[in-house]
């Protein structure tokens, strides 16, 4: 492979170089870091670089290839988020609550990529604790999107897609509450899945909102999202929510087309917020799909207008309660000096926290305290049900349903001040973490210069389905093969 | 649609704050007076949908339920690693402030 294409090569197509010996593990571990020391201090998508473990697992990984044990993974470099645990590397989940945090073990997901033969780089960043859509909530830095950098990648997953569009690293996995995988592969430009609530093991990531967290990946094509499904999916005795469901392989019937695929479109998913660009680039490759052989119908989905609010329930008082544990006792920041418990407890949470967080565990404390509860939280839950009912409805008569993945392109940092108007952000990636169904954007086209998404829903567990559709629309289309001006 | 959202009073959010344990600034509780009216306002077009005899949905997917592992001893996190980011220790304990007073005996 040419010199200057190896950072935009696929995985795929890494992996084929390494086995062909036409580069080393360490060679290509390399470019990377160096690409990353040239590039990151503009794109500010990396919050930590692991080059000591990196050229160590490169040289393991090289061992594997040479004696004929290498699998797809083997050998090629990745990122992870900043709040998946990594043994020995800081995990800060960009907040000054663990800033110095060192985590004693490994996420089920790190040790999967580990025994695939994968490469670290390094942490990716992301909103502080993941709430946010831009990435400007970073403690640290906000994250740029390469295609522009006064604007922003999107978020939570802002980094990882900053990465992986700007050739930093090869893919990256993320974590999707409310849209934070799709929304920032959608600014990107690249790939993104989020995965069945429960495919992939939850153990070692830092939670969020645990009845609607998942980790997914960030890829350049729709092929590297399966090898990477591939090593991540499965039961896992460390989290109890874990489906227990054999491991497929999501590379079997990916090329296998479109023809007969029955594909819903949602009115509502193309109402008021949405760019008329975007509606219309939505639209086109609907009758790309098509022409491909796809049927198209249309199917109503009422309630779903109502998944922003359910979200903007249920995520706050989950968060509210996960974030308890941050008390500055057993681990992450600390006042010293406080006279007693009480005033230690206020202090380090004023001092650890910024400002998106704080409001979030303040939302979330109000729908849960006495009173209010009945209100919010059950209500919620209950128009929860009526959202799930709505899809699994569909899903009778549809096998996909398409949307825009984001009502616009990405903004620029600072214009969105309004948390409610970021909110609106979300609107079309929510209801599947209602729903715990998977979601997957590719990039349909561009509009001035900035990508454009295509989110694919389908029903509980059927991510092949939603892979192989992606992927049949990917290969009819150049847009995989755009890359940022740099 | 939502009606113009009513400012929450100084003392609901200090309550609140309170429940949650999070020392905010004077200025930091002025802008969440605004913010979380705006979030509240948000959340209510809920209140419009009839959800009579609708059961509560926790987890969205079937296939999800509670999985109990085997009831087999296996290792777990040393002392040492378990200690490793305490912000104060003492030997092998972690040292927190005073709980029931203010620390003066």
């Amino acid at each position: 492979m040419a010199d200057q294409q190896i950072h935009y090569q696929s995985v795929r197509q890494m992996s084929d170089a390494l086995l062909a010996k036409e580069i080393s593990a360490a060679e290509l571990a390399d470019a990377h870091f160096k690409r990353i020391a040239d590039l990151d201090g503009r794109v500010g998508s990396y919050l930590a670089v692991t080059p000591d473990l990196g050229h160590e697992q490169a040289a393991s990984a090289q061992s594997a290839i040479d004696s004929g044990n290498a699998g797809p993974l083997t050998g090629v470099p990745m990122q992870l988020k900043d709040n998946m645990a990594t043994r020995g590397v800081t995990t800060t989940c960009a907040s000054l609550m663990l800033e110095h945090f060192v985590p004693p073990y490994d996420a089920t997901v790190t040790s999967a990529l580990a025994n695939a033969g994968a490469v670290l780089l390094g942490k990716g960043n992301m909103d502080e604790f993941a709430m946010g859509s831009s990435t400007e909530t970073s403690a640290y830095k906000p994250a740029r999107n390469p295609w522009d950098l006064d604007r922003v990648p999107g978020g939570s997953s802002g980094g990882p897609a900053a990465s992986v569009a700007g050739g930093l690293a090869p893919y990256s996995l993320g974590s999707d509450t409310g849209g934070s995988i799709r929304q920032p592969a959608s600014f990107c430009g690249i790939v993104g899945l989020k995965p069945t609530y429960g495919l992939v093991s939850r153990y070692g990531l830092i939670a969020f909102a645990s009845s609607l967290d998942q980790i997914g990946p960030l890829t350049r094509t729709v092929e590297d999202a399966a090898l990477v499904m591939n090593a991540i999916a499965g039961p896992d005795v460390n989290d109890s929510t874990s489906i227990s469901r054999p491991a497929i392989d999501y590379t079997v019937g990916l090329k296998d087309g479109v023809k007969g695929l029955r594909i819903g479109i949602v009115p509502e998913y193309f109402g008021e917020g949405i760019d008329p660009e975007v509606a219309r680039l939505t639209r086109e490759a609907i009758k790309q799909l098509e022409e491909l052989g796809a049927e198209v119908s249309e199917v109503s989905l009422p309630n779903s207008k109502a998944a922003l609010a359910v979200y903007y329930v249920l995520s706050p008082s989950e968060c509210s309660a996960n974030l308890a544990r941050y008390d500055g006792v057993k681990y992450g920041f600390s006042t010293p000096d406080a006279p007693n418990m009480m005033a230690a407890l206020e202090a380090t949470r004023d001092g650890g926290f910024g400002i998106e967080v704080k409001r979030r565990i303040m939302m979330g404390t109000y729908a849960l305290s006495s009173g209010y509860y009945d209100a919010y939280y059950k209500k919620a839950q209950q128009v929860r049900t009526l959202i799930r009912r709505e899809f699994d409805a569909a899903f009778e008569k549809v096998d996909v349903l398409i949307t825009p993945t984001t009502p616009t392109t990405a903004f620029k940092l600072g214009e969105i001040q309004d948390p409610v108007v970021m909110h609106a952000n979300d609107v079309c990636t929510v209801p599947a973490n209602i729903a715990g169904i998977p979601g997957i954007s590719v990039p349909c086209g561009t509009i001035d210069g900035l990508p454009v998404g295509l989110q694919l829903l389908g029903a509980h567990l059927s991510e092949a389905t939603l892979l192989r559709a992606a992927y049949a629309y990917e290969q009819a289309t150049p847009w995989h093969t755009q890359h940022p001006a740099n | 649609m939502t009606e113009q959202p009513k400012r929450l009073t100084e003392d609901e959010v200090r309550r609140v704050a309170t429940l949650c344990r999070i020392g905010l600034s004077d200025e930091e509780i002025e802008h969440l007076r605004d913010d979380m009216a705006g979030l509240i306002a948000e959340v209510s077009v809920l209140q419009n949908i009839d959800t009579s005899g609708v059961e509560p949905t926790g987890h969205a997917v079937e296939e999800v339920h509670s999985v109990m592992r085997d009831d087999i001893p296996r290792p777990a996190l040393t002392v040492a690693d378990v200690l490793l980011n305490a912000p104060r220790r003492e030997g092998d304990y972690f040292r927190v402030p005073a709980v029931m007073d203010d620390g003066q005996g």
